[in-house]
């Protein structure tokens, strides 16, 4: 019988407020070392913490988009363990109280199937400092800026079977933190950092011994460490071993994993109720606030882009990925009132541009206005979809309007109809042999026959002639119709 | 206590017991622990845990950066330090 792989996963969201969780210390990414952490963030003598209100609102948020209980009081405890880059001996956290109590996701596999992962709870707590080993003389250098960072510990049951279903699970988390704004998602900078706990076993059997691979910062990293993970387990258990539980380390640029240290090596935390923070309470009024904030979410997006705008499936769910393209997309729509073309050049010839260049839709060349003004020549049919290509490219890199671009350029195609009937009428008269043919051929064969007459048009015109016009004329004209 | 969890403790707590200590450690150890276990006999079946001895909840501040650089007084009092970053012996995990 083959073997199942049972996966729950840890997930630590840095959360995007300005301050830290205890002090009034600045979070912004990439400062010089140290300039961001304070007497409190330094666990100097004589200071107290005092939480960040917006710490709370938003993992109350987070707690109501997972349909989760809100812990309305909730503890704030202390986790001992000793590292450098933990100045007070202790991490500040949540326990037997939690801020957000069980709750769920639906996701959506591959296969269309959708499938429940249930939340165990979500904690709020403070980022540890980052410690540097490399080249310090024998030292090693600590940076504090990062120490008292507001995250929530989101942990999963052990809901997920496969690769496939933890990394869909985590693209949509992330889908929905950014969605919400309360993370930036940035996770090459750490934002969102993953641990995951696996084992295999018997379908049917109890849980098999676990190990937990920790903080994989890619959705990529995290696949291949749970595959490889997967097939060590499999190969122990088959010549005979037993799994150990232990704590792992996956390279993503070596593509292996270690042990970082077993079970047994492993520290008791010693937690304990802070007693530098009182119990906190949080009232409906704070809570219904939370909600009325809470902004469209992914999954309910999507379903109004189909229902509103009549996309895909497929199209809606790549324009929902990200709140960002989504609010590009609708101020699209709104200007020119083209759902489905807005839908085909965003995820086409926009998104292709943008990967390009490695940017971000919020960084793109062409704003919504520029996109919607192209959209309405194209649709107008001022311009062919060549044309629009041309224009497309000329908004890129010199910006400017459509209509300045197609004037410019002379892009503005051939639709004046006695312009096109005359030229139709010379190609006719000087094609006799062509017209016998086609006028002889079947009603089926004429279509592609067609095909020869409008080449000669569009010759004639410089490709410039509409050719939705230009077909119409050159039929009717040769079936006398 | 047997002779293994007083031999893993002190590993944990990074501390080194002699072998001939390690007797007279699990016989005090295992009287501290009879003692605690004595707590397990009151009834706290309708107690809640006290998460503080103060009778009042916490406030909350705003979302509002505060706090300047202090990075060269805080380095000043450091033992070491080296581009920005404080220096402690290595430790690895």
């Amino acid at each position: 019988m083959a073997w199942e792989t049972v996966i729950g996963l840890e997930i630590h969201v840095q959360l995007a407020t300005k301050s830290k969780l205890f002090s009034g210390a600045s979070i912004a990414f990439g400062a010089e070392p140290n300039t961001q952490a304070c007497a409190i963030d330094l666990a100097m003598p004589g200071t107290l913490p005092v939480p960040n209100k917006k710490a709370f609102e938003y993992a109350v948020m987070f707690g109501i988009a997972a349909n989760a209980e809100i812990g309305k009081r909730s503890v704030f405890e202390r986790k001992n363990y000793f590292y450098p880059d933990l100045p007070k001996g202790y991490q500040t956290t949540q326990l037997a109280e939690p801020i957000v109590g069980a709750g769920y996701f639906d996701i959506q596999l591959d296969d269309g199937e959708s499938k429940r992962i249930r939340i165990h709870h979500a904690h709020l707590e403070e980022d540890a400092g980052k410690s540097l080993h490399e080249d310090f003389h024998g030292m090693s250098g600590i940076d504090l800026n990062r120490a008292g960072t507001p995250l929530i510990e989101v942990v999963t049951e052990p809901d997920m079977r496969s690769a496939e279903e933890a990394v869909a699970f985590a693209k949509q988390l992330h889908q929905i933190v950014t969605a919400l704004e309360i993370c930036d998602g940035e996770m090459a900078q750490g934002s969102m950092r993953f641990d995951v706990n696996i084992s295999v076993r018997k379908p049917g059997d109890p849980l098999g011994t676990r190990t937990e691979t920790k903080n994989l910062n890619s959705f990529k990293f995290m696949e291949e460490a749970i595959e490889l993970e997967v097939e060590r387990q499999i190969r122990e258990i088959e010549s005979g071993n037993k799994i150990v539980q232990e704590t792992r380390l996956y390279n993503g640029e070596t593509r292996k994993a270690r042990s970082m240290r077993s079970k047994e090596d492993s520290n008791d935390y010693r937690y304990f109720p802070c007693p530098d923070l009182l119990p906190i309470e949080l009232d409906d009024e704070f809570i219904d606030q939370a909600r009325a904030r809470m902004p469209e979410l992914p999954e309910a997006k999507k379903t109004r882009f189909i229902n509103e705008y009549g996309l895909s499936e497929y199209d809606a769910s790549i324009i929902t990925t990200d709140a960002k393209t989504a609010n590009y997309y609708e101020s699209v729509v709104q200007l020119c009132k083209l759902p489905k073309p807005a839908a085909n050049w965003i995820i086409g010839d926009l998104a292709a541009q943008l990967n390009k260049q490695e940017l971000s839709i919020g960084e793109s060349q062409i704003s919504p206005e520029q996109l919607a003004g192209l959209l309405v020549r194209i649709d107008d049919g001022t311009i062919s979809s060549k044309g629009a290509k041309t224009v497309f490219e000329a908004l890129w890199s010199d910006g400017g309007t459509a209509d300045e671009i197609i004037e410019r350029k002379g892009l503005k195609q051939v639709s004046d109809t006695s312009a096109l009937e005359a030229i139709a009428d010379e190609i006719i008269a000087n094609n006799p042999k062509q017209v016998d043919n086609f006028r002889a051929a079947s009603a089926d064969k004429q279509p592609k026959m067609l095909g020869f007459f409008v080449g000669q048009a569009m010759k004639a015109t410089q490709g410039k002639a509409d050719p939705k016009v230009l077909n119409q004329i050159l039929l009717s004209k040769l079936t006398g119709q | 206590m047997d002779r293994a969890e007083i031999e893993n403790i002190a590993k944990l707590a990074k501390l080194h017991i002699e072998d001939d200590q390690i007797d007279e450690a699990i016989a005090g150890m295992s009287n501290i622990l009879e003692l605690v276990e004595q707590l397990s006999s009151a009834d706290t079946k309708n107690v809640i845990p006290m998460a503080h001895p103060l009778d009042a909840l916490q406030r909350l501040r705003a979302d509002e950066i505060s706090e300047n650089n202090v990075r060269d007084e805080f380095q000043a009092i450091a033992p070491e330090t080296e581009n920005g970053l404080f220096l402690v012996p290595k430790v690895i995990d």
